[in-house]
């Protein structure tokens, strides 16, 4: 089934047609009309590392080709992620609304804070984890409704993602809506999305996180060191003096880490596959193959379309002269769909050589530290669901989110046979 | 060309005959060793194809740049004789080279 925004040409005349310059990649509108790919795909052609100059976000270098973004990626001291310098998002907000989490800082501060979260995801660990993502989806799976439209984003991708995201924090189960919210409302650009009503009341609401998770800390600080990321947080060395700001930074970092993106990825992989029937023909004849299957939907998604860096001094990328102070802005979405390194990156193919080479969790010392429960929980789902169900009809158009920071579905409606 | 052989942490064992001049990792890869992932295609950007190397052999290897070093610090568990992979050039010095993996690649 197709639908306008959908379909392969959306927006591709205006791509390839209006002059170079006025060409921002930044228009989140692109974004929710899935025009974006177009845009990036003349850039790679016409002007891999573009120059962007707007009123949002002032001045900025788009980086477009997979090379060029793999180069900025592992480059760190060249380029910066600190969250003094700008950090990791487009704009460069007052000082007081700047997150201090370590995805947003530099070594060595960044080291030894990732270094006091990643034992949760070490592979002993996800094998125990394992089992009770098993128990959950397949619960989730069992109470789907039989021939009736509903929207898989809610019913599906937010319920598993919220519920693992509990567990890793061991939050509170009833309360688990308000961790899908303080994670929109983290990324929202209030002035654009409307979420909230303004910056101020951004950071107001992600104030009532961190009060919460406070009450969380003062529990666990005071009990033995458990296998929980608060508990983690309170007990390490590195992170046990962290103050307030950097404390709610991390916290939205394992949020939004947790929660935005696999919750994207399973619902952009329904649709894919609904995009590409012969897809689930093979996947059907060959579950297997749903181990190189999600890397691929992992790539098709890009559920986080971007990553801001800062150049600490004059370099050159792509043949263009960068200053130092510019930013820098690494397209994950569009490295994944150059074609100089992934064959045919516009089609999803489930059986790809070498699914894993793709950018979507960033490459060097920021590198996804979730890379591998993401992995997990998105094979977990394709193995019950294949157990359970034929085919999983969409019925209608995608809403994408309104945003250049997170490649989102918000509404995807689908319907089970009966 | 040069035999290795890679070890999984199940204590299966591949002996494969890699080609001088190209990476560990690209040996393991190209033989279909499972348990190396090598998620960059060996940039020593993702500390996925992560190794335990004897200490006999550690002579022969070449040595670790700073970034390499810097991965492997974020790898789950490193050993003193943990490298990557993909920065081990193959040559005829490591004819018989034995190394072992991890319980998993992150």
């Amino acid at each position: 089934m197709e639908y306008p925004y959908e379909t392969r040409s959306y927006g591709r005349k205006e791509a390839f047609e209006i002059p170079l310059d006025e060409i921002d990649v930044s228009n989140a509108y692109w974004f929710q009309t899935n025009a974006i790919l177009h845009f990036f795909e003349r850039l790679r052609r016409d002007d891999p590392v573009h120059l962007t100059v707007n009123e949002r976000y002032d001045r900025f270098w788009n980086v477009t080709k997979y090379k060029d973004i793999m180069h900025v990626d592992t480059n760190h001291g060249i380029f910066s992620s600190d969250w003094t310098q700008g950090g990791i998002s487009l704009a460069n907000l007052p000082m007081d609304q700047r997150l201090q989490m370590f995805i947003a800082m530099d070594q060595p501060k960044h080291d030894v804070q990732r270094k006091a979260v990643s034992p949760i995801v070490a592979p002993g660990n996800l094998a125990t984890m394992e089992k009770t993502i098993r128990e959950r989806t397949c619960r989730v799976l069992d109470s789907l409704p039989r021939d009736e439209t509903f929207n898989w984003v809610e019913k599906v991708s937010i319920e598993l993602t919220t519920m693992m995201l509990a567990t890793l924090f061991d939050f509170p189960m009833e309360d688990r809506k308000l961790l899908t919210w303080w994670s929109d409302v983290a990324t929202s650009i209030p002035e654009l999305d409307k979420l909230v009503e303004s910056p101020e009341a951004r950071m107001a609401e992600l104030g009532k996180m961190l009060a919460y998770f406070t009450r969380l800390w003062n529990e666990r600080v005071n009990a033995p060191p458990a296998n929980d990321l608060v508990s983690m947080l309170a007990h390490n060395p590195a992170t046990r003096n962290m103050g307030p700001m950097e404390y709610m930074g991390n916290l939205v970092l394992l949020i939004v880490g947790g929660n935005d993106t696999t919750r994207n990825s399973m619902t952009g992989a329904v649709l894919a596959l609904s995009q590409f029937p012969a897809e689930w023909e093979k996947l059907r004849a060959n579950p297997k193959l749903i181990d190189s299957m999600v890397p691929e939907i992992i790539r098709w998604q890009t559920p986080l379309p971007m990553m801001r860096r800062t150049a600490l001094m004059d370099t050159e990328l792509g043949g263009k002269k960068i200053l130092k102070g510019d930013k820098v802005v690494m397209w994950y979405l569009s490295g994944n769909r150059d074609d100089e390194v992934i064959q045919n990156p516009n089609d999803f193919i489930i059986d790809r050589a070498r699914p894993r080479e793709h950018l979507s969790f960033g490459f060097g010392i920021h590198r996804c530290v979730g890379n591998r429960l993401a992995e997990l929980q998105i094979k977990i789902l394709w193995e019950e669901i294949l157990k359970r169900f034929d085919k999983i009809e969409v019925m209608g158009e995608p809403k994408r989110l309104l945003s250049t920071f997170v490649r989102g579905i918000t509404y995807l409606p689908v319907r089970l046979p009966s | 060309m040069t035999q290795v052989t890679f070890i999984e942490f199940s204590g299966k064992a591949h002996t494969v005959t890699a080609e001088n001049g190209l990476s560990l990792m690209r040996a393991a890869i190209d033989n279909n060793v499972p348990g190396i992932d090598a998620d960059c295609g060996g940039n020593c950007a993702c500390a996925t194809c992560h190794v335990y190397i004897a200490e006999q052999w550690q002579g022969r290897l070449g040595s670790q740049s700073d970034m390499e070093t810097a991965m492997l610090d974020f790898a789950a568990e490193t050993k003193p004789n943990s490298r990557l992979a993909c920065q081990i050039e193959v040559t005829p010095a490591l004819d018989g080279l034995v190394v072992t993996m991890p319980d998993g690649q992150h």
